[in-house]
C-alpha cells in the first residue's frame, strides 16, 4: 500500500468527525443558550436546576457518558453509534456551553436591560434586541476554545467503532505495522480542522465587532 | 391652574434594613422643570427609579396624569413609554448606532415602520444636534454626544415627562455644557423635566422648582430665588453654598 492510500483511508473518517461535530456542537449551543437563559433569567429554582445540570455534566467523563448513553439508553431505543456518540458529546458540550452563554449574557445585562425597559421594551424584548446580540459577540471567543474541544472530542466515539479519524488511523496502523505514520496523520488532520475552524470564528468575531475608536 | 402630570404620595422605599427615604410627597405640573438637589446617598435616583417603576417602592402611590402607576396590574412596558430616562453613564446600546439607539424604541414598542421610525428618530437627533453622527456607534462618539443621543433615543417616545439622573456626573467638564444646553432648550420648549443634578448654573436658570433632599426626606422646595436667596433653612443655605462654591469654579474653569 501505497502512501497517498495510506493517508486517504485516515483522511476519510474526516466526514465522521465533521459529522459529529456539526451535530454536537449546534445540540449543544441550542440548548447551551435555552438554558443558560433560564439560568439568568427564570428566576432562583431554575437557576438552581441549571446549576446542578452543568455541574453533572461537567463532573463526569465525556467517555463515560457516551458508554451510559450507548448502552443503557439505547436498549430501548434504536440509536446508531454515530447519533448516541454525537448526541451524548452534545449534552456534555450543553453544559460547557451554557456557562459561556451566560457569562456573556451577566456581562451585558444589569445597565443594558434596564436601559431598553426605560424605552418601553418588555423583558422579552429586550433581551432579544438589547442583550443577546452584544452577548453573542463576547460569547465568540470562549465559544472558539469549545469548538476545538468538541473537534478533538469527537475522538472519543471511535470506542463505539464509528469509523471516524482516530478509529481508521487505529485499525491501519495496526494491520501495516506503521503506527507513528498513523497516528501522526490523525494528528495532523485534527490539527488542521481545529486551526481552521479557529480561523474562522476569529474572522467572524472581528467582523461582527462593533466599531469605536481607538 | 397648573396641571399635575407627576403626583407622589407618601412614597417610601426601603432596601432591607436602609430606609431609602419614607413618606415622600412630590408633584410636577405640566411644563415645570424641577430639578432635585442634595448630597450623594439621599434617594435621588432611587426616586427617579421608582417614578419609572425600575423600582418598586414598598409604600405610597405615583400618580402620572389621572393614572396610578403603583396600582397593582399596571402595564409596566406601557407606562414607562411615557416617562422619558437619562442616565447618568449615558447607556447607549452598544451595538446599535446613534439612529438605532432612538429607532429602537420606535419599531419595537411604538411598531413603527422602519421608514416612520428614520424619520423620527433623525428628527429627534436633529433636535439635540447630532443628525450627522446617526450612523456613527456609541464607541465612535465623545461622552457628551453620547448623553445627547441618550436624550434623543428617550424624546423620541415623545414622552409626558422627562427623568435625568445626574446626565452630566459622568461628563468632562468641557462636555457638560452641550449636555445642559440641549436640556434648556428642552424646558424651554415645554417639556416637563425632573432633573437629578448638581449643576447649579443650570438650577437657577432653568428650574421652576428646586427640591433639597437629604437622608430620605425633603427637607425644602421652592423657586431658585427662595431656595439660593431667602432658604428657609440654614442646611439649605450651607449645602448650597458648598456645592455652589465646588461647581461654579469648575464652571468657571471650563469657560
Amino acid at each position: 500500500m501505497d502512501f497517498s492510500q495510506f493517508l486517504s483511508y485516515i483522511a476519510s473518517g474526516t466526514v465522521y468527525t465533521v459529522g459529529v461535530t456539526l451535530i454536537a456542537l449546534p445540540a449543544g449551543l441550542l440548548i447551551g443558550t435555552i438554558l443558560a437563559l433560564l439560568y439568568v433569567y427564570g428566576g432562583k429554582v431554575a437557576a438552581r436546576v441549571m446549576n446542578l445540570y452543568s455541574t453533572v455534566f461537567r463532573g463526569i467523563p465525556p467517555l463515560v457518558l457516551l458508554f451510559i448513553l450507548f448502552f443503557a439508553v439505547t436498549r430501548g431505543v434504536n440509536l446508531s453509534a454515530f447519533w448516541a456518540g454525537s448526541l451524548s458529546l452534545g449534552m456534555v458540550s450543553s453544559a460547557y456551553q451554557m456557562e459561556i452563554v451566560r457569562g456573556a449574557l451577566l456581562s451585558v445585562s444589569g445597565d443594558q436591560l434596564m436601559a431598553a425597559r426605560a424605552v418601553g421594551l418588555s423583558r422579552l424584548q429586550a433581551i432579544r434586541y438589547v442583550v443577546l446580540p452584544q452577548a453573542v459577540r463576547l460569547a465568540i471567543p470562549p465559544w472558539s476554545n469549545e469548538a476545538a474541544i468538541v473537534i478533538k472530542d469527537s475522538s472519543l466515539v471511535y470506542a463505539l467503532g464509528v469509523p471516524e479519524i482516530l478509529r481508521r488511523a487505529q485499525l491501519i496502523g495496526a494491520s501495516s505495522q506503521r503506527y507513528l505514520l498513523a497516528y501522526l496523520s490523525a494528528a495532523i488532520i485534527y490539527f488542521l480542522l481545529v486551526y481552521a475552524t479557529t480561523r474562522l470564528l476569529n474572522h467572524l468575531e472581528q467582523k461582527l465587532s462593533i466599531p469605536s475608536n481607538p | 391652574m397648573p396641571k399635575p402630570i407627576l403626583t407622589i404620595k407618601n412614597l417610601t422605599k426601603i432596601y432591607g434594613q436602609n430606609v431609602i427615604f419614607q413618606n415622600l410627597n412630590l408633584t410636577v405640573n405640566e411644563g415645570d422643570t424641577v430639578v432635585i438637589i442634595g448630597p450623594s446617598g439621599t434617594g435621588k435616583s432611587t426616586l427617579l427609579r421608582c417614578i419609572n417603576l425600575l423600582t418598586r417602592p414598598n409604600e405610597g402611590q405615583i400618580w402620572l396624569d389621572d393614572l396610578e402607576i403603583t396600582a397593582k396590574g399596571t402595564d409596566e412596558d406601557q407606562v414607562r413609554q411615557h416617562i422619558g430616562m437619562v442616565f447618568q453613564n449615558f447607556l447607549l446600546f452598544n451595538h446599535l448606532t446613534a439612529l438605532g439607539n432612538v429607532k429602537l424604541g420606535l419599531t419595537k414598542v411604538k411598531k413603527m415602520s422602519d421608514e416612520e421610525a428614520t424619520k423620527k428618530a433623525m428628527h429627534e437627533l436633529s433636535r439635540v444636534g447630532l443628525a450627522d453622527r446617526a450612523n456613527h456607534y456609541p464607541g465612535q462618539l465623545s461622552g457628551g454626544q453620547q448623553q445627547r443621543v441618550g436624550i434623543a433615543r428617550a424624546l423620541a417616545m415623545d414622552p409626558r415627562v422627562m427623568l435625568f439622573d445626574e446626565p452630566t456626573s459622568a461628563l468632562d467638564p468641557e462636555l457638560i455644557g452641550e449636555v445642559l444646553e440641549v436640556m434648556r432648550k428642552l424646558a424651554l420648549d415645554g417639556m416637563t423635566m425632573v432633573v437629578v443634578t448638581h449643576e447649579m448654573g443650570f438650577a437657577r436658570e432653568v428650574a421652576d422648582r428646586i427640591v433639597f433632599m437629604e437622608k430620605g426626606h425633603i427637607v425644602e422646595e421652592g423657586s431658585p430665588d427662595e431656595m439660593f436667596n431667602h432658604p428657609k433653612f440654614d442646611r439649605t443655605r450651607e449645602f448650597l453654598w458648598k456645592i455652589t462654591e465646588l461647581y461654579g469654579k469648575k464652571e468657571k474653569e471650563a469657560e
